[in-house]
């Protein structure tokens, strides 16, 4: 079968000697950095904050404080999985600014039966996305992910959009491995479902949705 | 293996790091039972199509934009007063 791709792939001892230098005040090194992340960070901070003004403002300050701190970067972790943890944060911080009603947290992970098993098991076109124009598609991608939780979408975001390991997801956001994948098995069901109306396969006399 | 237990072991066979053992006796089930077979399809759709929307991309003017101003800030931040 085939294996979920990773979308981060440099090298790391290349990525180390970078950091070095970003420490030792080369800030070229550290713009080399900006340029290998800055889209993965961008596409993250969307998902979770769901603003556009929001994510351009997190890539500042995700990079800023990363680079405000890289003293405390000791090389445990991938430098990618420190940055995420800091771009989570910035934009978690942004969607409790906009949403103050509403209890914003990663530990949101409510469990029920029914969102733990399938509730619509119906069968999709070979390739459904292709029934949609692009624009099209990426309406209803986006309006689709929007419905998640920010939790759901946050884990689902990161380990099959951006492909990091469910490991390193784990330590990115502070969670346990099972509790990352309690929430990426529910966040796959929940897509899954809403995207039924979208791509199941019509039976003779359907309507469009 | 149960439908339920099929579920329980989906993110780990999507991610190919079952043992091989519980792997062919999820291949098994998936082989006979449609309901489990449909979902697994559905749901590795639904990874690829968002894996490959592009969406949320970030447009290269406005990628120049930031990183510009980030490096900007990056250089003030490094002439700026040393902590002790």
């Amino acid at each position: 079968m085939n294996t979920i791709q990773t979308k981060v792939g440099e090298p790391v001892s290349d990525e180390l000697a970078l950091v070095q230098a970003a420490k030792n005040g080369d800030v070229s090194a550290f713009e080399e950095l900006v340029r290998r992340y800055d889209r993965n960070v961008f596409r993250i901070a969307q998902h979770i904050t769901q603003n556009r003004e929001d994510a351009e403002d997190v890539v500042q300050d995700a990079f800023l404080k990363a680079y405000g701190n890289l003293g405390q970067f000791q090389g445990q972790s991938k430098f990618y999985t420190w940055l995420v943890r800091i771009a989570v944060n910035e934009a978690l911080m942004r969607l409790r600014r906009r949403r103050p009603e509403r209890m914003v947290s990663l530990d949101e992970d409510v469990k029920t039966e029914e969102d733990s098993m399938p509730r619509e098991v119906a069968d999709w076109s070979p390739n459904p996305e292709q029934q949609y124009s692009q624009a099209e598609l990426r309406d209803i991608l986006g309006k689709t992910i929007q419905g998640l939780p920010p939790s759901f979408r946050t884990v689902f975001v990161l380990r099959y959009v951006e492909g990091v390991y469910t490991e390193e997801t784990a330590e990115a956001l502070g969670l346990s491995i099972p509790a990352v994948k309690s929430r990426l098995l529910r966040a796959r069901l929940q897509l899954r479902e809403r995207l039924n109306r979208y791509f199941k396969k019509r039976q003779a006399g359907d309507g469009q949705p | 293996m149960t439908c339920s237990e099929f579920l329980k072991e989906l993110t780990d066979y999507l991610d190919d790091s079952l043992d091989e053992r519980t792997r062919v006796e999820l291949e098994d089930h998936l082989a006979w039972c449609h309901d489990c077979f449909v979902v697994c399809d559905t749901t590795k759709k639904t990874i690829e199509i968002y894996r490959d929307s592009q969406l949320y991309e970030l447009p290269d003017d406005l990628r120049t934009r930031l990183r510009t101003a980030i490096v900007e800030k990056c250089h003030a931040k490094k002439a700026g007063p040393q902590k002790a």
